[in-house]
């Protein structure tokens, strides 16, 4: 799992259809000093996190478990909002 | 998920047979202004986009999971076409 931010959101009216009701957001992968690391991408949203928020994500097939038994097509999927990270 | 530009399509005659019948597109990484980066790749279109839309493309084996890609060896697949990208500030 990859912490990031959440900064925007996308709208996707035309879509697969297991994508239907699922939220999709624009998060951008952090640092754990919350600078930017690599590119933002979108993740589909089961934890109802808001733009502005610091989550962590998971990649892979692994993102669309959260659906089960429903099996989205989504590569990344935002899985728990952080309330803080302290480091060592 | 990428977002990505569809720039352009593929023709193959000679593929796998789980692939006919599929359309293939070569799409470019765009960031979340529009602007294109990084690499090319081919991508299986599920929702009848064309070249020029902004698209959600869906990678490795979570893109066999779009609607009639069982099975099919496919490692990129489009699976929407981008209204608008709102990025708060």
């Amino acid at each position: 799992m990859q912490l990031a931010r959440v900064i925007g959101d996308v709208v996707v009216t035309r879509k697969d259809e297991n994508l239907l009701g699922i939220t999709l957001l624009l998060v951008q992968p952090l640092t754990p000093d919350r600078q930017p690391a690599g590119r933002p991408l979108v993740a589909a949203d089961s934890v109802g996190a808001g733009v502005g928020e610091e989550v962590f994500f998971v990649r892979g097939k692994e993102a669309s478990f959260p659906f089960h038994p429903a099996e989205p097509a989504v590569d990344a999927g935002i899985v728990g909002i952080v309330d803080h990270w302290d480091l060592g | 998920m990428l977002l990505a530009k569809i720039v352009g399509t593929v023709v193959a005659t000679r593929k796998d047979p789980r692939l006919v019948s599929n359309k293939l597109l070569v799409v470019r990484a765009i960031d979340p202004r529009g602007k294109a980066e990084g690499g090319y790749l081919v991508a299986l279109d599920t929702v009848d986009a064309g070249v020029g839309e902004t698209v959600l493309v869906v990678s490795g084996s979570s893109a066999r999971m779009a609607s009639g890609m069982k099975d099919v060896p496919v490692d990129a697949a489009i699976v929407g076409i981008v209204d608008a990208i709102e990025i708060a500030e």
